[in-house]
């Protein structure tokens, strides 16, 4: 490190700039919303985890063999890849500055997601219902636990997929919600991944 | 003298209205209810105090409100000071208790309450003293050392502060109404279940540290955002100076480690409300899972605290020493390597669980590795001084005083990382003695040299130099007649968390702590008479020049305190010494061409979702479910309608740049003439 680079054949360096630095708004919220996703990666990875360690622990109660319905989390986890699907449309659209259809396909993967939920929250309800608890045994713990906590990111995923589009619908394609567009785009492909996980790791794995 | 533990809140039949609450949750002990009663008369004061002289709209519209990350940093230091008072009194009852309860006397405090001042103190401490305070310095100081004008993202820098803010409103608040968390401050279930802990106060403990735990979280990735994206042009990696990069590295940690926390306390959440089995006895639960899970996030944690300051130390030893820092390079590569290595330690934290020898001896070496990074920094910050010019300013002497003690309690900690050494000491005062001596003389002495080196750009005085070292002689020797010991009782075998002892023969190695803790009070009381006689002096202790302690990086190239937009024109970086390399060069300022600054606008979003998250907190900790409910809508809703505003910005026009600079070019001029 010396103390003074001088670029050899200029004679009088630049200390200040002189014309505006520019920094467009929101130059940086991909790689901060990269980076908040990595953390919430890390939540999934904690619950994953537990259910790793704490899995096996049935507590003399039902086992995954004894509770899951592999064509029910077939039809569920066809629901939430093609919503992902069609987000990817949407962005296609977004690129293609067609505020209408950028809207529709929002509007079919909220609609997918919302079906995904609602196949989800009849499991869960089913399982509760023939006594498979949270409460029955650490393994229902960690299953009710993991699972719930990406069905809850989906719906805060729908809340504010419904936000953008009014968001949309009020200011259309702007430098802001195209940003806003992208980071959701983001997040849902994001839980796609988690639910890949979730299912191959607590679904085919327990029923083997 | 009550023996009993008598928890303050009885199990009462819960309401709909108030949940758990009642008039039984308010205290009846006579030594919290005089607090209470002293800290109403004083709360009252204060906003007495703010609305006599209409403060309101002033500290509303450029202080909760503001984005601008140096008023966000004192907000946060502020916020350490005050919380650092409060961890401070529950020392000083610790110590008096344990110097008393001896001979059959049971002290002044009842097991309930001795518990949970043991387990605020730790809390407080960690979450809301040393965490506050170094978010605070890096929220100051790294725009500045980078060149840039704000952080990535000022709003959610406003957000992050009051949500720390909440989680310290929260904590205080169990003090007088319930109580707080009596398990220790990480809470290990089965004890923090609800079977053994059936009442409010561990509820406390999660609300208040996952709410603080967003703002950190949310600070940690707008950090690591702002040092990766607005370097000023010239500034590479390896151009940046060392606090930067310390401040990379534990925002790195806080990104990658408090998600551990949040998932953690989550579970233990839902053990306690809905009744799962995450941790406990039965049902296959297993409280070692919370162990090892809060100890990944726990152990990167005190790395989080440490790190920021080993940078302080580095910018001061230089400056001080009138030197470039020795061995740059290795010093960024030891930084970034103890950043990996803190993640593979944590089960050092408990070798007694009993993982056998192999892991054992895979966990202790890891941990006795940390130390060669750790010792590289501390020969590079010895050769820095090695013929240089010291000058023995009160950062530099918190410096050496750091140097000293840090190894010391370093070399301590290498002895507990020998497993079969840790068995014996395991939850001994040695620990108590081993980890305080270096949070103390590492993170607190670091604040310490910080608070001193940056307080003249931050206010643009210096501060008393007299206070100073009465406060520095204080406490460095207090630190030691406190803490040493408390190693020969952790020798003996003396256990953590004790509140009566039986062998007479301690109880003189208690008394030599107790001093030591007063004259640490008496350092506490020197400093705050420091930063009142300094305000009080502020003329005559005046700092013109921007560069009072002839510095070498970026932040003493602007005026003290910096204007809003901190730098009139981009600095062009040529050298690691960005500033030094300027003053060699003799680069004048252009003093016109001023352009409109683009700044961002203030608002109020993040109180009022801080706020919220408080009631949030509150009514999920009392079971009043209608208020959190009511809540947590009210969040969401609030958080949508924020993003609603798509005006977040506004131009500081160029002819108020000017005047700002021009105004500071005839300082300048005043000084140098």
């Amino acid at each position: 490190m010396s103390s003074i680079t001088l670029p050899a054949g200029e004679d009088k360096p630049v200390y200040y700039e002189i014309d505006e630095h520019p920094h467009p708004e929101g130059h940086s919220t991909l790689l901060g919303f990269w980076i908040y996703l990595m953390s919430d990666c890390l939540i999934f990875a904690i619950l994953f985890a537990c259910y790793a360690v704490l899995g096996g622990n049935f507590a003399a109660g039902p086992g995954p063999k004894d509770l899951f319905d592999l064509n029910l989390i077939a039809l569920n986890t066809a629901m939430l890849l093609f919503s992902s699907l069609t987000y990817g449309l949407a962005m296609i659209a977004m690129q293609n500055r067609n505020l209408r259809h950028v809207q529709m396909w929002l509007a079919v993967t909220g609609l997918f997601g919302a079906a995904f939920l609602a196949i989800e929250l009849y499991e869960f309800s089913h399982l509760i219902h023939i006594g498979a608890t949270p409460q029955r045994s650490a393994f229902l713990s960690a299953f009710f636990t993991l699972v719930g906590t990406h069905g809850l990111h989906v719906t805060f995923g729908l809340i504010w997929l419904v936000t953008l589009i009014v968001q949309l619908g009020r200011h259309g394609l702007n430098p802001a919600n195209q940003r806003r567009v992208a980071c959701l785009s983001l997040f849902w492909h994001f839980l796609d991944v988690i639910w890949i996980g979730v299912f191959t790791f607590v679904y085919l794995m327990g029923m083997l | 003298m009550s023996t009993d533990a008598i928890p303050s809140t009885s199990a009462a039949e819960p309401t709909f209205l108030l949940g758990k609450l009642s008039w039984n949750s308010l205290p009846h002990d006579p030594i919290v209810l005089s607090t209470m009663v002293v800290v109403i008369i004083g709360g009252v004061g204060l906003l007495a105090l703010v609305t006599r002289y209409k403060l309101w709209g002033y500290l509303w519209k450029e202080w909760f409100t503001t984005v601008d990350h140096k008023k966000i940093g004192i907000m946060y230091m502020i916020l350490g000071l005050v919380m650092f008072l409060r961890g401070f009194a529950d020392a000083i009852m610790m110590r008096l208790q344990q110097v008393m309860a001896f001979g059959g006397s049971e002290g002044y405090l009842n097991a309930h309450h001795y518990d949970q001042i043991f387990t605020a103190h730790g809390v407080i401490m960690i979450f809301f003293v040393a965490m506050p305070f170094i978010t605070g310095l890096m929220n100051y100081v790294v725009p500045l050392q980078i060149g840039a004008r704000d952080v990535s993202f000022p709003f959610l820098n406003n957000f992050s502060f009051w949500m720390t803010t909440s989680g310290a409103v929260l904590t205080m608040a169990s003090l007088f109404v319930g109580e707080f968390a009596a398990t220790g401050w990480l809470a290990y279930p089965p004890l923090s279940g609800i079977a053994y802990s059936p009442s409010v106060g561990v509820d406390y403990y999660i609300w208040a540290l996952q709410i603080a735990g967003v703002g950190t979280t949310l600070s940690g990735i707008n950090l690591i955002v702002t040092i990766l994206k607005m370097r000023a042009p010239g500034m590479g990696l390896m151009k940046m100076p060392v606090f930067t990069w310390t401040s990379l590295c534990a925002n790195i940690l806080i990104v990658a480690s408090f998600p551990v926390l949040t998932a953690v306390l989550a579970l233990l959440t839902l053990d306690r409300y809905v009744g799962t089995n995450f941790f406990t006895n039965d049902f296959g639960g297993s409280s070692m899972m919370y162990v090892n899970l809060i100890w990944i996030w726990g152990h990167p944690e005190v790395y989080i605290l440490i790190l920021p300051l080993f940078g302080v130390f580095s910018e001061v030893t230089s400056t001080f020493s009138g030197k470039k820092l020795f061995g740059y390079t290795s010093m960024v590569y030891a930084t970034v390597v103890i950043t990996i290595l803190s993640y593979v330690v944590w089960l050092h934290h408990f070798f007694t669980m009993g993982s056998g020898a192999s892991v054992n001896s895979f966990f202790g070496i890891t941990t006795m590795v940390i130390s060669i990074p750790t010792g590289a920094k501390l020969f590079n910050w010895l050769f820095t001084m090695y013929r240089g010019r010291i000058r023995y300013e009160l950062p530099m002497m918190w410096t050496v005083a750091f140097m000293l003690t840090f190894t010391i309690g370093g070399m301590t900690g290498v002895l507990l990382a020998v497993p079969p050494a840790d068995f014996v000491l395991h939850n001994s005062l040695f620990l108590i003695a081993h980890f305080h001596n270096v949070i103390i003389g590492g993170v607190l002495f670091g604040i310490f040299a910080a608070i001193n080196y940056w307080w003249p750009k931050a206010f643009g005085f210096k501060l008393d130099k007299f206070w100073g070292k009465v406060s520095f002689w204080c406490w460095v020797p207090g630190f030691w007649v406190a803490f040493a010991p408390l190693y020969v009782l952790g020798l003996m075998g003396v256990t953590r968390r004790m509140r009566v002892f039986d062998d007479p023969s301690l109880q003189i190695w208690f008394a030599i702590a107790a001093v030591g803790a007063f004259m640490i009070a008496a350092g506490i009381a020197a400093m705050l008479i420091q930063f009142a006689v300094s305000i009080w002096k502020r003329e005559a202790l005046a700092e013109t020049t921007g560069d009072p302690w002839n510095g070498r990086t970026l932040e003493w190239a602007t005026s003290s305190p910096p204007a809003d937009y901190n730098f009139a024109f981009t600095p062009r970086i040529h050298a690691l010494d960005a500033w030094y390399d300027m003053k060699a060069a003799g680069v004048e300022h252009p003093a016109e061409g001023y352009k409109d600054i683009h700044m961002p606008s203030n608002t109020g979003a993040g109180v009022i979702l801080a706020g919220i998250s408080t009631v949030a907190g509150f009514a999920l900790v009392w079971h009043i479910w209608w208020l959190a409910g009511l809540s947590m809508v009210g969040l969401i809703g609030a958080a949508i309608a924020h993003t609603f505003n798509y005006k977040r910005d506004f131009h500081i026009p160029a002819s108020q740049v000017a005047a700002t600079e021009a105004a500071r070019l005839r300082q300048l001029q005043a000084a140098g003439a």
